[in-house]
């Protein structure tokens, strides 16, 4: 019972964290399911948002209520810059498209660097949030408990729009067959610009409902950018349950993981992505090679 | 979406793809004809080939090497060690364009095979084992070692999967590397590593100059080995692994432990260039081999033309003179540059660098292409698609 007490606000903290990183990767696993875009940007359109929010912010609700907005209109313009950026290179492949959203990202990031320079910029969260809760015999910050509830509808939210509107059924025809929801006549230009606009807002969203957690700084569009890339492989490219189920292991991993055993830490994230990938494929690969094993095909 | 939007590629494979495509077709046709026309037809052919892959590969070959041999007198000492470094970052370019272009298997994580033969070669230095063959040779060797155990487990997985596979061993050997204090000094890296003597009997290598004729020697030695081995059947059992797996499985040949085999000599060629690394550093500290590292090195490869070791050292060599010379006047822009190069980049070169044609008169009559940089495999045939990026993207 102890160690349960004393692990509890790690706990709770592991979801807030991997709420964000959902609402993160949810950007990049659109983009990266559905249009087929490794977008090595996006842990800098997160930072944008980020960065847009914090200068906004001084601490009244409508301040806050505008940093959101301005942090989705900021990340909703860099996808609509990066639409623009890999249309040209439709058709050629993840590692062309990855050396361009590459190149934008490190220009993003130079500018960004060059506007708000080498600090971490707090956010100011409006003053009725900004306080402590006691939960069983425990303190947390309220904010944290607030965004566990705004992510969560989002969660909600971003789930019923990809799967009960139209807007999502097309998203969908679009990850199984591009060609086909070109001939029904959804211009292919039209329906990926939307794909980089709205992963970009989602990931400017993110940045900004993040801020408090997960501040504007140097590191963090290459911190976010990792995180995001090992949920969405994790929970399999375009799966939005997968997603979500795999974010909230990272968020526990990252907090609670740290708060177990801090020796382990820098092993844990990684050590569990490369068991998870490695058994995967041998539990896949073993049933395709018991039909089809060819002889001498184990490896050496 | 493909068809309007892939420019300048297309218009331009079709018409070196029928050039060799045209020899042979009138090779096969004079067959019937007469045995002493064929002969001679198809041999002069043969030769007219033969001359055009020769010039392919003699030019950029010869263009490089007056570059890296007068490089000593045109440059002032950063530079000079500024090309050390990209020679170094080249072998491991090199690495990863066997790993991608020929195995089909682009990586994420060949910083962590560097960063064991750059340890290697650190703690030898330190334990006053200074011979650089001897460092060269033990480096190579810890670099395949590491990935052979650690290739059992990646070379099973594809794609975006080996991608994180090997982005995870990157990140794991980096947070090793980082928290093993007693042999690799931990965070703060390891420094006071003495200069290498080449070869039993020379003195140590002192300047920045004599570190630059051992660098290039070392990594022409190396190039040349790889370059040779992948024109050799080596070369094409990985592509048609690589191409047309299935067929190959049932031809009987092992793909699987080809590909392992692959990421061995890979990883092998990425602990050379760490010694390399380390030679020219003095100093190995983890962030050497981060997820930077194996970024940039994966780019260059790209930006190099994936099938081309020497496309892929041009790549690295244009990546560090963009960052570190180029943004010379721009101090802290480096990575602004380094930007805009890709996003230019990509579009000018669908190809990469080795991708470059260049359009001469020439002498006999007929339009054909001379072109200066070419990748290694030989003339391309209609029904054996090269770059594997793009076939990704269809698929």
């Amino acid at each position: 019972m102890d160690a349960l007490n004393a692990h509890l606000v790690p706990a709770v903290d592991g979801v807030a964290y991997g709420l964000l990183l959902f609402v993160a990767a949810a950007g990049l696993t659109l983009l990266f399911g559905i249009g087929g875009v490794l977008n090595i940007a996006h842990g800098t359109l997160f930072a944008l948002g980020g960065y847009l929010a914090a200068s906004v912010s001084d601490g009244s609700w409508s301040s806050a209520v505008l940093g959101l907005a301005v942090a989705v209109a900021g990340g909703t313009a860099g996808g609509a810059v990066l639409a623009a950026g890999t249309l040209p290179l439709a058709g050629r492949g993840h590692l062309p498209q990855a050396l361009r959203t590459f190149g934008l990202a490190l220009v993003g990031g130079d500018i960004l660097s060059t506007v708000y320079g080498g600090d971490e910029h707090p956010v100011k969260v409006p003053g009725s949030v900004n306080g402590m809760v006691h939960f069983f015999g425990h303190v947390y910050p309220t904010y944290r408990l607030m965004f566990i509830a705004v992510a969560a509808a989002l969660a909600v939210a971003g789930s019923v729009v990809l799967g009960r509107t139209r807007a999502g059924a097309l998203l969908r025809a679009t990850a199984d067959d591009r060609a086909m929801v070109g001939a029904m006549g959804y211009a292919p230009w039209r329906v990926h610009t939307a794909l980089c606009a709205a992963a970009g807002a989602l990931a400017g969203l993110a940045g900004g409902l993040g801020a408090p957690i997960i501040g504007p700084g140097p590191d963090t569009a290459d911190k976010v950018l990792m995180l995001s890339m090992v949920v969405i492989v994790l929970g399999r490219p375009g799966s939005v349950l997968g997603a979500f189920l795999a974010a909230i292991a990272v968020g526990e991993i990252e907090t609670l993981g740290v708060s177990i055993s801090s020796d382990w830490a820098p092993f844990l994230l990684f050590g569990m992505m490369a068991v998870a990938l490695a058994g995967r494929t041998f539990r896949s690969s073993g049933v395709a090679d018991g039909v089809a094993a060819a002889p001498g095909e184990a490896p050496a | 979406m493909t068809a309007p939007t892939t420019p300048a590629t297309p218009s331009q494979d079709p018409e070196e793809a029928s050039v060799s495509q045209d020899s042979e077709v009138l090779a096969a046709a004079a067959a019937p004809i007469a045995g002493p026309i064929r002969s001679s037809l198809a041999s002069q052919l043969g030769q007219r080939l033969a001359l055009r892959l020769r010039l392919r590969v003699a030019g950029p070959a010869v263009a490089l090497g007056v570059l890296l041999l007068g490089a000593p007198s045109m440059f002032d000492d950063y530079g000079i060690g500024l090309l050390s470094k990209a020679l170094a970052l080249g072998v491991l370019a090199v690495s990863v364009s066997v790993l991608a272009g020929y195995a089909g298997l682009p990586t994420m994580g060949q910083a962590a095979p560097f960063l064991v033969g750059a340890y290697t070669a650190g703690i030898m230095g330190q334990h006053g084992q200074d011979l650089g063959v001897v460092q060269l040779l033990c480096g190579t060797a810890t670099g395949a070692g590491f990935a052979a155990v650690t290739g059992l487990v990646a070379t099973r997985t594809r794609g975006v999967a080996f991608l994180m596979t090997t982005l995870a061993i990157g990140e794991l050997a980096v947070a090793v590397a980082g928290r093993w204090h007693s042999l690799t000094g931990g965070t703060d890296g390891m420094y006071g590593i003495p200069p290498v003597r080449p070869l039993p009997g020379t003195t140590q290598l002192d300047t920045d100059g004599a570190v630059y004729w051992y660098v290039l020697g070392a990594c022409a030695a190396v190039v040349a080995l790889v370059w040779r081995v992948l024109r050799s059947p080596v070369g094409k059992l990985l592509l048609a692994g690589r191409d047309h797996e299935a067929r190959m499985r049932s031809a009987g040949h092992p793909v699987a432990v080809h590909r392992w085999l692959a990421y061995v000599a890979a990883g092998a060629l990425a602990g050379f260039g760490g010694v390399l690394m380390c030679t020219v550093n003095a100093y190995v500290s983890p962030a050497d081999g981060g997820f930077a590292t194996s970024a940039l090195v994966l780019l260059a490869v790209v930006l190099g033309g994936a099938t081309s070791p020497l496309g892929a050292l041009f790549g690295a060599g244009l990546i560090v003179a963009t960052r570190d010379w180029l943004s010379g006047p721009f101090p802290g822009h480096g990575p602004l540059l380094l930007g805009l190069m890709f996003i230019v980049a990509v579009y000018a070169l669908p190809d990469g660098i080795a991708g470059l044609r260049i359009r001469v008169p020439r002498r006999w009559p007929g339009r054909q292409r001379l072109a200066r940089f070419r990748r290694p495999q030989g003339p391309r045939r209609p029904d054996q698609p090269e770059r594997p990026e793009r076939r990704a993207g269809s698929a």
